[in-house]
């Protein structure tokens, strides 16, 4: 019985290693393949941009990339989503970016360097309270807000919904009791869903788009979001960038952006 | 020249000797010149290294910097990473020692399984570390929910969150390289404490524990770095608030977004703390390591 075991303990060592060989050569080979793919979407440059836009914007951004796509056959968009001031600050960094829709005007004019043309005004968002399922915390308005007892999450000042939330406070008079700041709204809209808060401070479309319950309250109007998008200047293919542009301020754009509930111009 | 140069070198391993390792011995003294082939890719390595921290510190605000230093950012955010950090290690002292040496010597089976795990949150990106946390010790998590309901302890969003997250980050480190240490030592001054009649903790007290030392302080100072660094599974866990939840690294993270100067500031606050931690190990400890 022994010998046995001892036999197979002994070998084990070399089949580990070949097994690590095996797995480097297979690891060697998907990292051929990605550079493999990362130059083939070199030479393809010609027909793929890559949009900066706002976290608010990931659904109707992807929804609307996805139709560009269709409508205009053998082109690609990729998206970079996230926190306007981040992507501000990755555009004044020289990221390969060639349009950039911010969620408040703000975040434009720092890159105001940066773009090809004056940017158009597409879309306006207003902050609305999002609570989980069941609205754990009995949160009616925007005065719960002030409530220390309560877990409440908001956008961090930098990016547009903190600045957004900021002005709503300011102009009901409350001073918040947040116990996170977010980096983007998203990550507010995340901790909601996960019912890890209480409540949180999103755009109206946010609460269309997840599994949360929406409060509307009056001092939103204080503070609306507006969107501007344009065309960066360093982009290496103006002409597929401005089509996107037209096409997110076209009637599709519209059309697609109303229904997830931002009001446009 | 060549041939006679190499010559030595490649009879050496098969030069007459009583065994095979004191026969190879000289093959590692092979030369003081490195070769081009090494020196290009090794120089290079070099510059992947430290010229990212050469540009932080070329393009860091020196003229503003003693006003940014007492600004309002740096003294909690610090304060709270250091806190933070030295707690985070002490759990993991207080746990991961016994578990290094149960992986290191105890006789249960699955142990390989075992040190497997112990490894994952070494090998995981701390940001999915993070999201387990919260599915487990989150308001509606596993355990958190009850934690909750029962006792009122709340993990997420509090400063005893972050602690949680950076335990589990670093312990890994702590626990592997203590029982490194610990599977490296000769287990027959154990053997004769016990051949004395020294209880088994008695012999863990008395005898494992002090040889271990230097590597348990080592491990310790690498966990505290670890522990001090962490910033994914810290910002998905525990959110970010600025005297609660908001570390350096995160500090640095959202004032990247605003404020690049104040960021590069943190940073060269958080490297020199790395740096020095860095020297304290190297001067202390890591040296006698090696030469033991």
């Amino acid at each position: 019985m022994t010998t046995p075991k001892k036999l197979s303990l002994t070998q084990r060592p070399t089949k580990t290693r070949h097994r690590i060989h095996r797995g480097l050569a297979g690891l060697s080979i998907v990292a051929l393949a990605v550079t493999g793919c990362a130059a083939e979407d070199a030479n393809a440059s010609d027909n793929t941009i890559t949009v900066f836009a706002a976290a608010s914007l990931t659904d109707t951004f992807t929804e609307l990339g996805e139709r560009f796509e269709d409508a205009n056959p053998g082109t690609t968009v990729n998206f970079s989503f996230g926190g306007s001031s981040g992507l501000a600050q990755q555009i004044l960094s020289g990221a390969p970016a060639d349009v950039f829709a911010s969620a408040a005007t703000t975040n434009m004019d720092q890159v105001s360097a940066e773009t090809a043309s004056p940017p158009t005004l597409f879309a306006t968002n207003e902050l609305e309270i999002a609570v989980p399922p069941g609205n754990p915390g009995d949160v009616t308005g925007l005065d719960d807000f002030a409530d220390s007892g309560l877990k409440i999450a908001i956008c961090e000042e930098s990016v547009p919904c903190g600045q957004a939330a900021a002005a709503v406070f300011v102009a009901a008079g409350i001073t918040p009791q947040p116990d996170t700041l977010e980096r983007d709204v998203k990550a507010v809209l995340t901790k909601v869903v996960l019912g890890e808060v209480d409540a949180g401070l999103v755009y109206r479309t946010d609460v269309l788009a997840a599994d949360v319950t929406g409060i509307a309250f009056p001092e939103s109007e204080q503070a609306r979001n507006d969107y501007p998008i344009a065309t960066l200047a360093t982009t290496s293919n103006p002409d597929l960038a401005d089509a996107f542009v037209e096409y997110v301020l076209s009637e599709v754009g519209r059309e697609v952006l109303s229904a997830a509930g931002f009001t446009v111009p | 020249m060549k041939p006679d140069a190499l010559k030595p070198e490649a009879l050496t391993p098969d030069s007459p000797g009583p065994s095979k390792p004191v026969g190879r011995k000289p093959r590692r003294r092979t030369g003081n010149r490195i070769p081009a082939l090494l020196l290009i890719p090794a120089a290079l390595g070099l510059a992947v290294l430290t010229v990212p921290l050469l540009g932080l510190l070329l393009r860091a605000p020196w003229s503003e910097l003693p006003q940014r230093l007492i600004s309002a950012e740096i003294g909690p955010a610090l304060r709270l990473s250091l806190l933070c950090a030295t707690i985070a290690t002490g759990i993991c002292l207080l746990l991961g020692v016994p578990l290094a040496w149960v992986l290191a010597r105890a006789d249960i089976p699955g142990k390989s399984i075992i040190r497997a795990l112990v490894t994952v949150p070494m090998v995981l990106p701390p940001i999915v570390g993070g999201v387990a946390l919260l599915l487990v010790f989150g308001r509606r998590g596993v355990i958190g929910e009850h934690l909750d309901t029962w006792l009122g302890i709340s993990l997420p969003f509090s400063t005893a969150g972050v602690v949680l997250a950076q335990a589990f980050v670093a312990m890994p480190f702590l626990v592997l390289s203590v029982e490194g240490a610990i599977r490296a030592s000769d287990p027959r001054y154990e053997e004769a404490a016990a051949t004395l009649g020294a209880s088994r903790w008695l012999i863990f007290r008395r005898v494992t524990l002090p040889s271990l030392l230097p590597a348990v302080v080592a491990g310790t100072m690498l966990c505290w770095a670890r522990a001090l660094g962490e910033f994914g599974a810290t910002i998905t866990f525990a959110g970010n608030f600025p005297g609660q939840t908001t570390t350096m690294p995160l500090a640095v993270y959202m004032a990247m977004e605003s404020d690049p100067q104040a960021a590069i500031v943190l940073s060269l606050v958080l490297l020199l703390v790395s740096v020095a931690v860095l020297a304290a190990m190297r001067d202390r400890w890591l040296t006698g390591m090696v030469s033991r």
